[in-house]
């Protein structure tokens, strides 16, 4: 009791949190909020980004979506197995191929199964370099193999890396959105190379400025 | 002389009820398909109390709450403009100096009333201090660039705005005591200004001024609103240290440089591909949005009153 009690109180310190610090606003381009099970595929630059997604969430649509998270991370402290069990209620997959015991697969559709809706970050790991993505992981081709009905959501995280880069003490207080674009299914047939690339096509189109400007020396003024 | 600051904001008040009034009335008349005009004006209005409702309770908390409310102001309009920046994660701790230490710092020399201090603590004391900040991370790669962008923002969003409240701390004989009364012109002044362009180029507004940076701003609408907000801001002479004359001239000078700003700031927008600063006020998009012409005219309208006190 006491320890739901915490975790409810966790859940508003934490989105309150992210709120202030980096004024999160939810940008439904391509879907609009559905309670109906979803995975939500998204880009990973920082520890923060799922709070993000999750913050601007319908609290209703918020209590029954689960990141999909390493358990070696969040099982490792007191604090995070409170954070990671009790107020996020993630899915813990084993990312050690040689020691896990269930099949991440496995767990995931467990979940949708039981009607929540999933978090996931196809690149496996912390985009920690100058590229917008990381080729993806060939988790979200299985998943969406082992449940072709269930729609794949993906979503742009835009700006955490730079309020809280790696290494930082304090977060530097930017704008950041999160944009959902429109959901995609694997198509009969569609091989996995193949389905992987149009997963990265159609986040990758969320980037609200397209490519970092550094590649490109100057963004067309667009017009109205 | 009695206070002017009641009646004032009772008049700013009757006029958001007549435009809250015809706002409604065009809303029942649309029915249930309000066009998205008509529905972004209201939610226009709607900001416009909560605005004029904030610095009601500013003034009231007097100096203290104006420095307190234009300090925000600052730290919201600061963190648009960094957002559409390109830095890097070396200059990480540059922003945070930006943010934590040079914006109160800022506030606060005004609060101590430091004048040789406030007026060049951005220009001189930053300018240089924050290149060496970057430069010694040694990450080069766009680095003029990054700097560049850093100094504008503070120049833009802390230093010029900052001499909003700044106007509290200027000596004018025999009007002491009520130098809040100048923000209060200068910000109708601006406002009216940027809501009158926006009336008349709306109603009449054929030939654009600068059809590659605003879409907008037209000749019909700069021309009426500029002549109309000067009107206004002649007919408020008498909460001002100026004669009528005075307040035409320096109220041509705000809402020029406030039709500036807004060129200034629309080019900002358009070469980083956005159409709003931010989406912090209903309506009206960002905070930078909502200043951008306050930030051209304060410091031009603080040094005029200065030279003239």
């Amino acid at each position: 009791m006491t320890r739901r009690l915490a975790a409810a109180a966790a859940t508003v310190a934490v989105t309150a949190f992210a709120r202030v610090v980096t004024g999160v606003r939810p940008n439904w381009v391509g879907a609009l909020p559905d309670p109906a099970p979803r995975v939500y595929f998204a880009n990973h630059a920082s520890h923060g980004d799922f709070v993000l997604i999750w913050t601007v969430l319908p609290p209703a649509i918020r209590r029954r979506t689960r990141p999909v998270a390493g358990a070696d991370y969040w099982l490792k402290d007191r604090l995070r197995r409170f954070l990671g069990i009790d107020v996020f209620d993630a899915v813990l997959i084993e990312r050690d191929r040689a020691a896990r015991a269930a099949d991440p697969i496995g767990r995931m559709t467990d979940a949708l199964d039981a009607g929540s809706s999933l978090i996931l970050f196809p690149e496996g790991t912390r985009n920690m370099t100058e590229a917008p993505l990381l080729p993806f992981k060939s988790g979200l081709y299985h998943l969406a193999a082992a449940r072709p009905e269930v729609d794949l959501v993906p979503v742009y995280i835009e700006n955490l890396n730079r309020v809280m880069p790696k290494g930082a003490l304090v977060p530097v207080p930017l704008l950041c959105t999160v944009t959902f674009g429109a959901p995609m299914r694997l198509r009969a047939g569609e091989p996995k190379p193949a389905f992987l690339a149009r997963a990265e096509a159609s986040l990758l189109a969320l980037a609200p400025r397209g490519a970092p400007r550094t590649a490109s020396p100057s963004t067309p003024a667009e017009t109205r | 002389m009695t206070d002017p600051t009641l009646p004032l904001f009772a008049g700013i008040g009757a006029v958001l009820m007549v435009a809250s009034l015809i706002g409604a009335i065009l809303a029942r008349r649309a029915g249930d398909t309000p066009s998205p005009a008509i529905e972004n004006l209201n939610a226009r209005i709607k900001a416009w109390w909560v605005m004029v409702a904030a610095i009601g309770i500013a003034f009231l908390a007097g100096k203290a709450g104006v420095i307190l409310l234009f300090a925000f102001a600052s730290f919201a309009a600061l963190r648009e403009f960094l957002t559409l920046t390109d830095t890097r994660r070396a200059d990480h701790l540059a922003l945070s100096l930006m943010i934590f230490v040079v914006l109160p710092v800022q506030y606060y020399l005004i609060w101590i009333e430091w004048y040789g201090l406030y007026s060049i603590f951005v220009p001189v004391w930053v300018f240089l201090l924050l290149p060496i900040v970057v430069a010694v991370r040694g990450d080069v790669r766009d680095f003029m660039e990054r700097v560049a962008e850093m100094q504008w923002g503070l120049m833009i969003c802390v230093f010029c705005l900052s001499h909003v409240p700044a106007l509290l701390t200027l000596d004018i004989p025999g009007y002491d005591g009520r130098e809040l009364l100048l923000i209060a012109f200068l910000v109708i002044v601006v406002q009216i200004s940027d809501v009158l362009q926006y009336v008349w180029g709306k109603l009449f507004g054929r030939r654009k001024v600068a059809p590659s940076l605003s879409p907008s701003k037209t000749w019909e609408g700069l021309v009426g609103g500029v002549a109309s907000a000067v009107a206004i801001g002649t007919a408020l002479w008498w909460i001002t240290p100026f004669s009528p004359l005075e307040a035409a001239f320096m109220a041509l000078v705000i809402t020029l440089m406030g039709f500036f700003g807004g060129l200034v700031m629309s080019a900002i927008k358009r070469d980083r591909g956005v159409k709003d600063w931010g989406r912090m006020i209903e309506g009206h998009g960002g905070m930078l949005d909502r200043l951008d012409s306050v930030v051209f005219a304060a410091p031009i309208f603080f040094h005029l009153v200065r030279y003239g006190s």
